[in-house]
């Protein structure tokens, strides 16, 4: 199942693993940005844009990511391509989403542990699936696919959620080391989704991030949530990318970062975008704790893969 | 548990989603059994607003004419009989339109439906391939006698929608932010929609102008296009509506019918 050992025909595509971009931080790339952008010229760190927006055949969106990708790495990013669900994977987005890498050539490309498609219908949000040996091959097999096309290996994201299912038989973190062991894939660490996560079932989000992979992370997010209450009355964390980080998930990011040394770190803002200039200012904090912690080296997982 | 029960979770989780009626799923649950009501709600919600709001990007005007709770109202309604069936959310909507004919709290705005297609047609000019328009040099090198055999290919981005209504007048004064004065609704107006660069242009086609550049587009040359646009209307420019389409970018190549 190993994509490294079953894809003979890939190893002529170098492989861009681990992540060549260092340890920068980067933002998300919103049009409304680009002519500030542009006026300052070239800066240090990286764009990350949702793959899906420039799926289209041509016009401004392609112009502003060409204008982007000039003078800095891209991560491309991926919402939609429904990894977690058990149905396969739509052919055609598949081929779109490796027109795209192949276009623009991004230093990261990424998906989400999570499916939005079922059926014929595409629900527009990122939904929580069950951890099962079942869910684990069909997860495998898709992203073995994805890898296959884009010719690298995929960072997979860990997700916020809100339920959890009483089927599921294993924890999350074994089931994203299971896939990211099986695939060979990287694994883009969300630790805004990793607080929001421990917040809305109860656990400790440093016992999850002991448990977590980091060899294997090629990416960090940073995002703001949104507060509300659940059934109970109970604090139930939102993620909704739509404000600053909070102090919490910035406190997780510097011990992360003290122990596994610095990874390109994006500051994920997707709604009630700021101006450029602030969202400037999270990404120089991410970048001031990064530097901080430029000469660490990265420690051993704690399960040894 | 069987393996294909476990690969059951979407088709369960799915349904309710979309429809309010429907109970929680049977396997989701809160941590240590807790109630999940509130907590798959944040699904349903993400899945409802969003949708919404993808609708009311695709579609400024409509909402800026409707209102924001009529728009939000209709949209929710809508996106719960057709949900968008591609990832591509810049390809949904297309059945807004159609819907917005049958939906009774719109009838008094018979004109709405056709707006709603002007801006579906100038997203699908948005993000449309990029190609070079025809340079009007082009034509000017055809001599006389061989004018009527020309064939144009269409510029990817290029459409047209035609309205029984002032539907041009009205898409144009809600598309902004300005103050929109009082508008007679009840002259027909039809649209060309192109991008010959950057911009995304809606004119207003001169009667005749529509039928001409639709039989242009799909490939009839240039001396039926004419004869049907004269049929259609007796005093139709065909000079000016040449030039007037070339010039707006429409087309990115022109050749002689037995070439």
């Amino acid at each position: 199942m190993s994509l490294a050992i079953r894809a003979g025909e890939s190893l002529a595509v170098p492989l861009r693993f681990p992540v060549p971009v260092g340890g920068v931080a980067g933002t998300s790339f919103k049009h409304e940005h680009l002519p500030a952008i542009l006026d300052a010229g070239r800066q240090r760190g990286f764009f990350e844009v949702h793959a899906e927006n420039y799926m289209g055949a041509g016009g401004p969106p392609h112009r502003a990511l060409e204008a982007i990708r000039r003078d800095h790495p891209i991560s491309v990013h991926g919402v939609c391509m429904s990894i977690g669900g058990p149905q396969p994977l739509d052919k055609a987005h598949l081929a779109r989403f490796r027109g795209l890498v192949a276009r623009y050539q991004p230093a990261l490309v990424s998906e989400h542990l999570a499916w939005s498609t079922h059926g014929t219908s595409f629900f527009n949000d990122l939904l929580p699936l069950p951890y099962t040996e079942a869910t684990l091959r069909c997860v495998c097999d898709h992203i073995d696919q994805v890898q296959e096309a884009v010719r690298r290996p995929l960072l997979l994201e860990n997700p916020s959620t809100y339920v959890a299912f009483r089927c599921s038989t294993m924890s999350e973190t074994d089931f994203i080391r299971g896939v990211a062991e099986r695939t060979g894939c990287g694994l883009l660490l969300d630790i805004n989704n990793v607080f929001v996560s421990a917040t809305n079932h109860g656990f400790s989000a440093l016992e999850y991030l002991a448990d977590f992979p980091l060899s294997r992370v090629g990416e960090i997010h940073l995002a703001g949530h949104a507060e509300e209450t659940d059934d109970e009355g109970k604090l139930l964390l939102i993620d909704s990318h739509d404000g600053p980080v909070a102090d919490a998930v910035w406190k997780l990011f510097e011990i992360v970062v003290k122990r596994y040394g610095p990874v390109p770190t994006l500051i994920e803002w997707d709604s009630k975008i700021p101006d450029w200039p602030v969202l400037q200012a999270e990404a120089a904090a991410a970048q001031t704790i990064l530097d901080r912690h430029q000469s660490t080296a990265p420690a051993e997982d704690r399960h040894a893969a | 548990m069987p393996l294909e029960q476990h690969l059951s979770f979407a088709a369960d989780f799915a349904p309710a989603l979309l429809d309010p009626t429907l109970t929680l799923p049977p396997d989701v649950t809160g941590p240590n059994g807790k109630p999940a009501g509130k907590r798959y709600n944040v699904y349903r919600n993400n899945v409802t607003v969003s949708l919404i709001d993808a609708l009311a990007a695709i579609y400024p005007a409509v909402l800026r004419i409707t209102g924001t709770d009529f728009f939000r109202a209709m949209a929710r309604i809508h996106i719960r009989s057709t949900p968008p069936t591609s990832p591509l959310l810049f390809e949904y909507g297309r059945d807004l339109p159609v819907f917005i004919e049958a939906y009774e709290h719109a009838r008094s705005l018979p004109w709405l439906a056709d707006v709603a297609r002007i801006e579906r047609a100038w997203l699908d000019a948005y993000h449309a391939a990029d190609a070079t328009p025809l340079s009007p040099a082009r034509l000017s090198a055809v001599t006389p006698d061989r004018l009527a055999d020309l064939v144009f290919t269409p510029h990817p981005a290029t459409r047209i929608v035609r309205s029984q209504f002032s539907a041009v007048t009205i898409f144009a004064a809600n598309r902004g932010t300005a103050p929109v004065e009082r508008i007679d609704a009840s002259t027909p107006e039809d649209a060309l929609i192109t991008r010959a660069g950057s911009d995304v242009v809606v004119r207003h086609l001169p009667p005749g102008g529509a039928v001409f550049a639709a039989c242009l587009m799909s490939g009839r040359p240039l001396g039926e296009a004419a004869a049907s646009a004269l049929d259609a209307c007796s005093g139709f420019d065909i000079a000016a509506n040449i030039a007037g389409m070339i010039e707006a970018g429409a087309f990115t190549s022109v050749t002689s019918g037995d070439a």
